[in-house]
């Protein structure tokens, strides 16, 4: 009885572990804000990649597949990434890391993987100089040199000649008021003052109030996507300063898709600069939003970190099917640099010398179509490098 | 001169706005904090939930802003009624740490409870059409909701006030605060009253969730971010007293205007040094007895 029980039994395993032999799993770490008060972000990161690994699983070579290991930082936490990526590489061996919404978070992961030789996909940490600390970074989102400092000369040449800038007190919010600086004083414009605002503020009025007394052509404005930007749109409209003739332009992180249904009408005429809009007239684009919407409900917009991710997992999959599942560090980033992809954002490339994200740049303004605000896209600047780096390496 | 009216204006104006959802919120958490010595770090989830009730009543049923307010007052008194009865009256007797672990829990899955039904992105407030905009007070013009906060919160000033200092209700809740044993001996059901005053002050966070929704953003981290402001305001008015967080939230949410301001590079330290200095004069608060 227990006999006759057993060799079929064996028989079933034996043939299991040969198919496991023959499988080859890659696992990829995926570092993301699950939880928090801005799991918001977090949760467009988790979309755009499980949207891309349902659409493409297909594309895997026969037995090889990926397999996502996630883990949550909870935010801006250095500490808790470093320890998550540490154990995702010593203990889940994973043999990629990826995700990443914060700069801090990507800066104490850099010597890790640096050591480990793990090559670490950037879905979102948009600070210029993150892809200079380790060989193994390679950067699809974008940064925040890319979107301000082309702004900066398409104001001065536009009519603007005094700006007021406000911009977050951190990483990437320096980095839109430097290159915004710098693209629009070199094009004539002059600066009518400059502030940075705490991070987290719960009342943006003081701060704009005394903007609006300056009396500027426009204010330039970096702020987190996500609550703080509704909250700054607010206290813009609650203040009269469009009625009193006051432009409001910055990066896309103000009118992010997803939260610009419910600005209102105080958005209407913002001009920003930057590398997606779910309103985009593209064919790639139409079939990502319409996939979207099909996948997570019809109300919902995918925002620019669901496209970042999205094309993230496009280069996971690249470099996995390039290599028949076997991944191996080196030729890894060989194959992430200068890797084209047809994105929802229009044309991508990793540049071959830094690592980082080549893309289109949109000049948008916000619209009402039918009834529904939107980033209307009415110029392109065509395949931008990241200017920071530009301007470094002519020094 | 003209100009240095005029930003001083702006300061009063708008720094009393912010001041006054401040004082609304924290009132409550002052009253049960103070009368019943519970630390009851989740006051700021009431006030959340109450702007959730208030800002899902009016996107979703087009309820009136008057209506959707009275709503979200009853709904989270009543709720937090219960909760009293059944979760925090059992942790009257423990210790500081006890209440502050338990509290903090609450926190987390009312924060998670909020994600999970609404979302983790803000959700939008649109005041009635007559409350938005500029306001002309013809030689300027105001953001009129701040300027329709400023005046509720006078209202609902003087009724805490009138409540507390001329009712019978009023007279018995001081007589517990003073002594609780003493009440109970004069035949005060302080069990009762204490549930009552903790609804009163669990909906007064509503109100203040749903009035502040405008300037707090409503979002599932709502009750986490706050927390500090709220404690602020009790900690440096003094437990126990409408008057203390009024000058307190009064002080802090102008003092912290006019710094945004005036000096923007420093704005976000001014409340914490404010908080120091105040609490180094007075540690029990200004108007907290020692």
């Amino acid at each position: 009885m227990r006999i006759r029980h057993f060799v079929p039994a064996f028989i079933a395993a034996m043939a299991l572990s040969c198919a496991m032999a023959l499988a080859q799993t890659v696992k990829v770490g995926l570092i993301n804000t699950w939880s928090g008060p801005l799991a918001a972000a977090g949760e467009q990161i988790e979309r755009g990649t499980k949207l891309y690994m349902k659409l493409h699983e297909k594309d895997l070579p026969t037995g090889v597949s990926i397999e996502l290991v996630k883990r949550d930082d909870t935010g801006p936490n250095p500490e808790v990434a470093k320890r998550l990526a540490q154990e995702l590489i010593t203990r889940d061996k994973v043999q990629l890391l990826t995700g990443v919404i914060w700069t801090p978070n990507a800066l104490a992961m850099a010597p890790l993987v640096t050591e480990a030789k793990v090559p670490f996909i950037i879905m979102n940490a948009g600070t210029a100089m993150i892809t200079t600390k380790s060989p193994y970074i390679a950067r699809v989102s974008f940064t925040l040199w890319q979107s301000s400092w082309p702004l900066g000369s398409w104001a001065a040449k536009n009519g603007l000649k005094n700006v007021y800038t406000l911009v977050s007190d951190f990483g990437p919010g320096i980095d839109a008021e430097t290159a915004f600086t710098k693209g629009f004083t070199t094009a004539g414009g002059t600066i009518a003052g400059a502030v940075r605002m705490p991070v987290t503020t719960p009342d943006f009025v003081p701060f704009l109030q005394r903007a609006k007394d300056a009396k500027p052509d426009a204010v330039f404005v970096f702020v987190p996507a996500a609550k703080e930007a509704t909250a700054f749109m607010k206290a813009f409209g609650d203040l009269g300063l469009r009625s009193a003739g006051i432009k409001l332009i910055g990066p896309g992180d103000v009118t992010t898709d997803e939260e610009l249904p419910g600005m209102g009408d105080v958005a209407l005429g913002t001009i920003t600069m930057h590398h997606y809009s779910a309103a985009g007239d593209r064919p790639a684009n139409k079939a990502f939003v319409a996939a979207f919407k099909a996948e997570f409900g019809a109300k919902e917009e995918p925002s620019f970190l669901a496209a970042d991710s999205y094309d993230g997992m496009a280069a996971i999959f690249a470099v996995v099917i390039a290599q028949n599942g076997k991944i191996d560090p080196d030729k890894t980033m060989e194959l992430l640099k200068g890797w084209k992809y047809d994105s929802p954002r229009g044309p991508i490339m990793i540049d071959p010398e830094t690592r980082d994200i080549v893309q289109n740049e949109y000049l948008r303004r916000v619209d009402k179509v039918n009834g529904q605000l939107q980033n209307t896209e009415i110029e392109t600047i065509p395949m931008v490098k990241d200017p920071w780096k530009e301007l470094n390496k002519a020094k | 001169m003209a100009t240095i009216l005029d930003a001083l204006v702006s300061i009063l104006f708008l720094g009393l706005g912010f001041a006054m959802v401040l004082y609304i919120v924290s009132v409550g958490l002052s009253l049960t904090m103070g009368l019943m010595g519970f630390v009851n770090l989740a006051h700021g989830a009431f006030a959340m939930a109450g702007g959730y009730v208030t800002v899902t009543l009016m996107n979703t049923y087009q309820v009136p802003f008057g209506l959707a307010l009275v709503a979200a007052f009853i709904a989270v008194a009543v709720v937090s009624a219960i909760l009293e009865r059944t979760l925090y009256a059992r942790l009257y007797g423990a210790g500081e740490l006890e209440q502050v672990l338990f509290t903090i829990g609450l926190i987390f899955m009312a924060g998670a409870i909020a994600r999970k039904l609404f979302g983790p992105i803000p959700l939008p407030m649109h005041p009635p059409a007559l409350l938005s905009g500029q306001l002309n007070l013809g030689f300027r013009t105001v953001p009129a909701y701040r300027a329709f906060l400023i005046v509720v919160s006078f209202v609902l000033i003087l009724s805490l006030w009138l409540g507390i200092e001329r009712t019978n209700f009023g007279a018995r809740l001081r007589a517990a605060v003073d002594n609780r044993r003493m009440a109970e001996a004069i035949g005060i059901d302080t069990a009762l009253l204490f549930t009552v005053t903790f609804a009163l002050g669990s909906g007064l966070a509503a109100l203040g969730g749903g009035l502040g929704a405008d300037i707090l953003a409503i979002y599932p981290g709502y009750a986490v971010e706050y927390l500090v402001y709220f404690l602020m305001v009790v900690s440096v008015g003094g437990l126990g007293s409408i008057r203390g967080p009024f000058v307190a939230a009064l002080s802090l949410g102008i003092g912290d205007t006019a710094c945004k301001y005036l000096v923007p590079e420093f704005g976000a330290f001014f409340v914490y040094i404010a908080m120091i200095g105040l609490l180094l004069w007075r540690p029990a608060g200004l108007f907290g007895r020692a």
